[in-house]
């Protein structure tokens, strides 16, 4: 048996090298000298690691820029669904009013239509808003989570309708419900969604290309999309843009990883 | 309950749901809508300037888009990527998913958590060294092929090379959601059934057709609807790897829509694109769903 074992774990140590070997790669040659990665065989390690790349990112590129402008959007964009999906979610769960189920049942049938049937009308209807290139117009489509209400909704489910009601009877509004005694139990699933949406605005990218014209404006991926477009040649640099883009999203993942898999599960399986 | 305590609960439940409908009303469903609206019209650079110019066509464009062999090459290539990649996709995840739940494996939660990783990188940044591991010189998927002895592909430069070149970074991009779909199923098949099978002498491959297969098959349903939307839906990989080139071999229909709206600002026309390609998706989707009901996965 212990030859099985051993087996199967090398075969599994093997694919996850080689499914994470572009990511080691990537950062292996942003700490390359300039076009020492255009060689043949491809160099696996830096001979003379340095960190300019990097230094010429931040400095003349100006990456920080877009670092900060990733950041912000992101942070908004997050703070701004839950803020918007999670009194929805509860509210769909555990109050009744009339046409809850109904609505609810439309918003559920509209989760099989893709964002990029209404993107082109959107945009209309943003600078009629005057919000094309701005923030505001970046921020937008995060305010409209279906799959975040749903995700909260599940969760709130298994809530004890007992729990709220001898809230109700002590005399606490509903909305003092909702902070007091809703919040504090939805903890894990809030950190699931705002992880969600941290990492799906931070990673988004046909959505901000179209509505942010002002390269002040513009995000990481929309900044390294323009900047592989005029630098095809400079691997070692767009590599480190790369790692730049990429890093922050994926060690939040790593640190949160427990949440973002169990929320994968709830939103998906069951849905 | 009393009758105020019912009022006052149903007032709570619409504030406290009205701000996210309203959203979505008026930055999804109202789109949407009026995409389809929007098709029937002639809106360009011209209406944009002034609404004044706005004309109805009827379906103009959607004729005209019939006789554009552009966008019958983009449906084409998207039809390609559907039809090539999501059994490719699907037979990855899998095998992924079978290789992490199998019960010999140490330090599981390591090698899903890599197996992962991918999924959550920014595509854009993936996309960009992707091109660079596909160059046709300094790649190091060539130099890996070498080593085998097969002379150098033009991955992202050759059109028979460059589409199945974008469908193994998307593979390599996305099998590790499909894997944890996967992996819960596979969780909740009855470790006795395939110890049974294996007795009964059935080998790996028997007992994945007759065992795990028909135990998981809702959930290979749900896999391939989320693949085909997701394959329906590639955009920044042809935009940043290959530009929709070469010779328009990986334009996709949201990449010709994005032109033809955003590039040459034919919003009337994009918005025909945009309803079309809402028509393909939901029509796979319904077939599939058939075909699961008349073969009882579902």
């Amino acid at each position: 048996m212990s030859l099985r074992r051993w087996s199967v774990t090398l075969l599994a140590a093997f694919v996850a090298l080689v499914t994470i070997a572009p990511l080691l790669w990537m950062l292996s040659v942003s700490f390359m000298a300039r076009g020492e990665a255009s060689a043949f065989p491809p160099p696996l390690l830096p001979s003379d690691p340095s960190l300019d790349n990097y230094r010429i990112l931040f400095g003349s590129f100006g990456i920080g820029r877009f670092l900060l402008n990733s950041l912000l959007i992101s942070t908004l964009a997050t703070a701004l669904a839950l803020l918007f999906t999670i009194p929805a979610g509860y509210a769909f769960a555990k109050l009744r009013f009339k046409g809850r189920d109904a609505t609810f049942r439309l918003l559920v049938a509209a989760l099989v239509v893709p964002g990029q049937i209404g993107m082109l009308p959107l945009f209309l209807e943003l600078k009629a808003m005057g919000l094309v290139n701005s923030y505001a117009g970046a921020l937008v489509p995060w305010l409209a989570g279906i799959f975040g209400i749903f995700l909260v909704r599940q969760y709130c489910l298994s809530i004890p309708d007992e729990m709220l009601e001898a809230a109700r009877i002590d005399g606490a509004s509903e909305g003092q419900i909702l902070r007091r005694i809703v919040l504090p139990i939805l903890t894990p699933i809030i950190v699931t969604l705002a992880l969600f949406v941290f990492l799906g605005s931070w990673n988004d990218f046909m959505w901000p290309l179209i509505i942010l014209a002002d390269q002040d404006l513009y995000t990481l991926p929309v900044a390294l999309a323009a900047m592989s477009r005029q630098h095809v040649q400079d691997n070692e640099l767009m590599m480190a843009g790369a790692v730049v883009t990429t890093l922050p999203v994926l060690i939040l993942f790593l640190a949160l990883q427990r949440f973002y898999l169990t929320g994968l599960l709830t939103g998906s399986v069951k849905g | 309950m009393s009758a105020v305590g019912r009022v006052s609960e149903a007032r709570a439940g619409w504030a406290m749901s009205s701000p996210a409908l309203a959203a979505i009303i008026l930055f999804f469903v109202l789109p949407a809508v009026a995409s389809l609206f929007l098709s029937f019209t002639d809106f360009d650079i011209y209406a944009l300037a002034d609404i004044g110019n706005l004309r109805f066509v009827g379906f103009q464009n959607y004729e005209r888009l019939i006789g554009n062999p552009l966008f019958w090459k983009a449906v084409t290539n998207t039809l390609l990527f559907v039809g090539f990649g999501v059994p490719f996709i699907v037979a990855l995840s899998l095998f992924a998913a079978m290789l992490v739940n199998s019960r010999w494996l140490k330090w599981s939660p390591v090698w899903r958590v890599a197996l992962f990783a991918p999924y959550v990188t920014t595509l854009v940044a993936t996309a960009v060294v992707w091109r660079y591991l596909l160059h046709t010189r300094y790649g190091l998927v060539n130099y890996l092929l070498s080593l085998f002895g097969i002379a150098p592909i033009d991955w992202l430069g050759d059109p028979n090379a460059s589409l199945p070149a974008i469908l193994i970074f998307v593979g390599w991009k996305t099998f590790g959601y499909n894997m944890i779909i996967f992996l819960a199923a596979l969780q909740t098949v009855p470790r006795e059934l395939d110890e049974a099978a294996r007795i009964d002498g059935a080998n790996w491959f028997t007992r994945l057709r007759h065992v795990t297969l028909p135990a998981i098959a809702p959930t290979v349903l749900l896999v391939s609807v989320l693949t085909v939307a997701g394959m329906f839906q590639l955009f920044a990989e042809p935009y940043v790897m290959t530009q929709g080139g070469p010779a328009q071999s990986t334009v996709t229909i949201l990449y010709f829509m994005y032109e033809e709206g955003f590039k040459w600002w034919n919003l009337g026309s994009g918005a025909a694109v945009a309803f079309l390609l809402f028509l393909c998706i939901l029509a796979v989707t319904l077939v599939q769903l058939r075909l699961a009901r008349r073969s009882g996965a579902i």
